[in-house]
């Protein structure tokens, strides 16, 4: 079985893809690994190679969580298998 | 944390230089050492004309003062001192700063001479600063490695171009070999003061004491206080990098927080360093206030007298250091494919699930190990020397 996206930890609202081909409409595996359970989500973006795909439905100002923490904030709505990226997440910082 | 059983600080032992100080290197090199960039010219010609030694040219050292100023003398001395140095020739404009390095060079005990231009000339101080480093490379070139173990050796780490798989796997591989040796009596050192932005309250509770937390978030504030006093926006694509972007990474708070994955799961830090001080306080891990530019902060550490460097990159940043080997690990496949000539240790089998982070963690103690043998890292042989010095502010 391929591992096509990586979970740090069971409250994070994204993984991250882990290959280099995921394509729009494909069911992707994910390994959470804290806790080592697995979990699938439908791609509907073509997420590249490192970046995140959204674990749920996001809404525009929501905080993104991952490593358990919070990573910043979303600036738009995001679906459930979206691309998250600097598009629609900006730091809280700075 | 699983610990591999047979590992003890005899297992690690490594053929290393032990210095007249007590400290061991890894390396033997002779330096040729510019006071300032005046005298970079006359370093590059000694260098040339004395073969196996390497002149070390920067930008700076002119006109600088308080903060500024004492952090350049630190950096130079803190290089001419690191036991990756066997001995050192230093070249400077005028004979006063000249000997001021030299001095602190000196109490290391290892032979070390200076020289200046004013009133002789490049040519004439080339002639006999050559012959000086030719005495230096022949004395050198005759000292033996000898049984070295664990608890000598001083490691730091840095990572750049990160990207996401640096916070999944090459980081927390450099953290699973820190949670290793630190129990060792190894000496350990982070930085990259920025580079915590957004994860600085857990990792102040990753001090050993609530003054180690207090002293590490003053500095992590001042750090701040800088960036947001000179910013003009968000600082994206500065921090994090247009290459940090391009891996993934979309905020400094996730960068932060794959950064720290770094120092591991139990390893507590004992004490903050200035940028380019040496640890005092005994083996331990510590924080050094740095820049989160590769080349500034692995030049600051290897001042502070580290001796081997560890460095994951997601992206595939190339930096290497002129006196400090640098060991540089990936968990990107497609960087471990495409730049495979930059890597020392590949662990991207951590993403397909087939090797653990305690397997990785042991595959780089092994891999440093043998650096500290004497095997060339990717950067050595490709001849990476960046060597970039810290400026706090400009001139006057």
């Amino acid at each position: 079985m391929t591992t096509h996206f990586i979970v740090h930890d069971a409250r994070d609202t994204v993984g991250v893809v882990v290959v280099e081909d995921v394509k729009p409409g494909q069911r992707l595996e994910g390994w959470v690994m804290e806790g080592d359970k697995t979990i699938y989500v439908d791609a509907l973006d073509a997420v590249p190679l490192g970046h995140k795909i959204a674990l749920q439905d996001i809404k525009n100002g929501d905080t993104i969580i991952k490593y358990g923490n919070d990573i910043g904030r979303a600036v738009a709505d995001i679906g459930k298998g979206r691309h998250v990226h600097v598009h629609n997440v900006k730091t809280k910082r700075w | 944390m699983a610990r591999t059983p047979a590992r003890n600080g005899r297992d690690l032992g490594f053929q290393g230089y032990r210095r007249p100080n007590g400290r061991v290197g890894i390396r033997n090199h002779v330096i040729i050492l510019p006071l300032d960039d005046l005298s970079n010219a006359a370093c590059e010609a000694v260098a040339n004309n004395i073969k196996g030694t390497i002149a070390l040219p920067h930008a700076y050292g002119r006109l600088q003062f308080g903060k500024d100023l004492e952090l350049h003398f630190r950096t130079l001395i803190g290089t001419g001192a690191n036991p990756n140095v066997a001995a050192v020739v230093v070249i400077g404009i005028e004979p006063g700063w000249t000997k001021r390095v030299v001095d602190g060079i000196a109490k290391t005990g290892k032979p070390v001479e200076g020289f200046s231009i004013e009133g002789n000339g490049d040519i004439n101080t080339i002639a006999k600063a050559s012959r000086t480093a030719k005495e230096f490379l022949h004395w050198a070139s005759e000292l033996q490695r000898e049984e070295c173990y664990i608890n000598e050796l001083w490691v730091s780490c840095k990572c750049g171009e990160s990207d996401t798989t640096s916070g999944l796997a090459s980081n927390p591989t450099v953290g699973n070999l820190i949670d290793k040796i630190d129990p060792l009596g190894a000496t350990t050192c982070f930085g990259e003061t920025s580079e915590l932005t957004g994860a600085e309250m857990i990792c102040a509770q990753r001090a050993a004491t609530k003054e180690v937390a207090e002293k590490f978030l003053a500095t992590w504030r001042a750090y701040n206080d800088m960036i947001n006093r000179h910013k003009t926006n968000d600082l994206s694509e500065s921090q994090p990098t247009k290459g940090n972007i391009a891996g993934g990474l979309t905020t400094i708070e996730e960068k932060a927080f794959g950064n720290f994955q770094k120092i591991g799961r139990n390893t507590k830090f004992i004490d903050v360093l200035k940028p380019a001080e040496a640890p005092s306080k005994g083996p331990g891990l510590y924080f050094m206030d740095t820049s989160s530019a590769a080349a500034e902060c692995v030049t600051l550490q290897a001042a502070g007298g580290f001796v081997v460097h560890l460095f994951p990159t997601g992206q595939g940043n190339v930096i290497g250091n002129p006196i400090e080997p640098v060991i540089k690990l990936t968990a990107n496949p497609r960087t471990a494919r495409e730049m495979s000539e930059h890597i020392d240790l590949d662990v991207s089998g951590i993403l397909r699930r087939e090797m653990t982070l305690d397997e990785a963690g042991d595959r780089l103690i092994d891999i440093m190990i043998r650096t500290c043998n004497g095997r060339l890292t990717a950067a050595e042989a490709l001849g990476h020397r960046e060597f970039v010095l810290t400026k706090l502010y400009q001139s006057a």
